[in-house]
């Protein structure tokens, strides 16, 4: 079953695995917050070439007709089904990236730091002071 | 800096891959608007990561588990380029046997999207603003309207 | 950005070609590859390229915020407006046959163009958005330091 058909048939696919899994190890191993959103473009832009790979026919060209509609009927089209789907999908990733990054902004001017342990480190405080305060208050109280 | 050569190399290799459409928009929008939105947060945030203290290897293991579960999972999908596939017979024919009937305009990619699948894209028109109106809601000043309030009852006292 | 010569003039000669092209990938859309997606996103280009080397409050002279915040919420309706147009011809949502009554394929023509258009002034106009409320923050890290 292992054959070098085989092999060479599927090597598109483990590049693009590998690819992502970059892109994972930086969201997973970086503290910054920015880096993480970049390792988050390059999972986005991987899955996008991984999904794409699977509509190319070989021998097939881009699926667009020629302007006066003459259609040869033996020109075989690459299917424009996955183009769809990823095109939506390349603008619903602009909009997640931009509302992270005005996120991180905003975490930046009231934390003061965009490291994440830092940010863990403050959240405890907080909540460690916030508990304490609501001990100190009668019961009836809101 | 380098997320936009990156962008720009995707699309590069999406042409190869026949897919003008979707490299002309992944060179459009990562070269363009994403540098831009990176440059600027960096701008109000700051240049340099602080180093981490926590231990790489934990992460690394986990990756690789989910490259080598991912890996086993595309043993069985077909070969790279096969014309013969479920994913090229069913729909994708009919697509491109009945645009030139019903549709009669040369970009297939365009009927789909505006056609046939018009109300996904409704859909996808309506996330982009409503990203558009979470990023004002975050950072920006939406409006100037209640100054003028302030000013009508500033005349009627 | 006043000591970059090269960039200010570069910038002038080119932003014209750039919102004529945004306006050619937008009605060739049909054609060639394009469509509203990437016509919205070269215009907002073209804008901030303006704002980035020249001073943003020139850009905003040019759009004002308020315009560009109505030119959001205006292509979403006119996306849906021709969705429900079709129901006073007695046709589902976005069924596009409706929109001409002697033809089905025109009004197919017609709808697509309309609903392209609705796209590429969103886009535009949340991109411009976001450029703009990015910008309008005061950054800690002032231009010297770079």
């Amino acid at each position: 079953m292992i054959t070098w058909e085989f092999i060479i048939g599927h090597l598109n696919y483990w590049f693009f695995i590998v690819l992502m899994m970059t892109g994972l190890y930086i969201v997973i191993a970086k503290g910054n917050l920015v880096k993480k959103v970049v390792g988050l473009n390059i999972f986005q832009t991987s899955v996008f070439m991984f999904y794409i790979s699977i509509g190319k026919v070989i021998g097939g060209t881009a699926p667009i007709f020629p302007m006066d509609m003459k259609i040869n009927n033996d020109v075989v089209y690459s299917n424009p089904l996955p183009h769809v789907l990823i095109l939506t999908a390349i603008v619903v990733g602009i909009a997640t990236t931009s509302l992270a990054l005005a996120l991180i902004v905003r975490i930046r001017e009231e934390y003061g730091t965009i490291e994440e342990d830092e940010i863990f480190i403050i959240e405890q405080e907080l909540d460690f002071s916030n508990t304490r305060s609501n001990t100190d208050k009668p019961i009836g109280h809101f | 800096m380098l997320s936009g050569v990156f962008s720009l190399l995707s699309a590069l290799l999406l042409i190869t891959l026949d897919a003008v459409d979707v490299a002309f928009t992944e060179a459009a929008v990562g070269a363009g608007i994403s540098i831009v939105l990176m440059l600027s947060t960096l701008t109000l945030t700051s240049r340099r990561e602080k180093k981490s203290k926590n231990s790489n290897l934990i992460p690394l293991v986990i990756v690789t588990l989910t490259g080598l579960v991912l890996i086993y999972g595309t043993l069985d999908m077909p070969n790279f380029g096969a014309a013969d596939t479920p994913s090229q017979i069913h729909v994708a024919r009919e697509y491109i046997k009945r645009t030139p009937e019903d549709i009669h305009i040369p970009n297939i990619v365009t009927a789909i999207l505006g056609s046939y699948r018009g109300y996904d894209t409704l859909g996808e028109t309506a996330v982009i603003f409503t990203a558009g109106i979470g990023v004002l809601l975050i950072l920006g000043r939406l409006s100037l309207r209640p100054r003028r309030r302030t000013k009508k009852i500033e005349k009627v006292l | 950005m006043k000591h970059h010569l090269i960039l200010r003039v570069i910038t002038k000669l080119l932003v014209g070609p750039i919102m004529l092209f945004a306006f050619y990938v937008q009605f060739h859309g049909d054609y060639s590859p394009g469509g509203g997606f990437q016509a919205g996103v070269i215009m907002a280009v073209g804008i901030i390229i303006y704002g980035i080397v020249f001073d943003m409050e020139h850009a905003k002279k040019v759009l004002p915020p308020w315009f560009v915040h109505k030119m959001l919420a205006f292509g979403v309706l006119l996306y849906t407006f021709t969705g429900v147009i079709s129901f006073f011809r007695g046709q589902n949502f976005l069924d596009y046959s409706a929109l001409s009554p002697h033809s089905a394929i025109h009004g197919q023509h017609y709808g697509i163009l309309i609903i392209e258009l609705g796209v590429g002034i969103t886009v535009s106009g949340v991109m411009i958005a976001i450029y703009y409320a990015f910008g309008s923050r005061t950054s800690e890290i002032n231009d010297a330091e770079w």
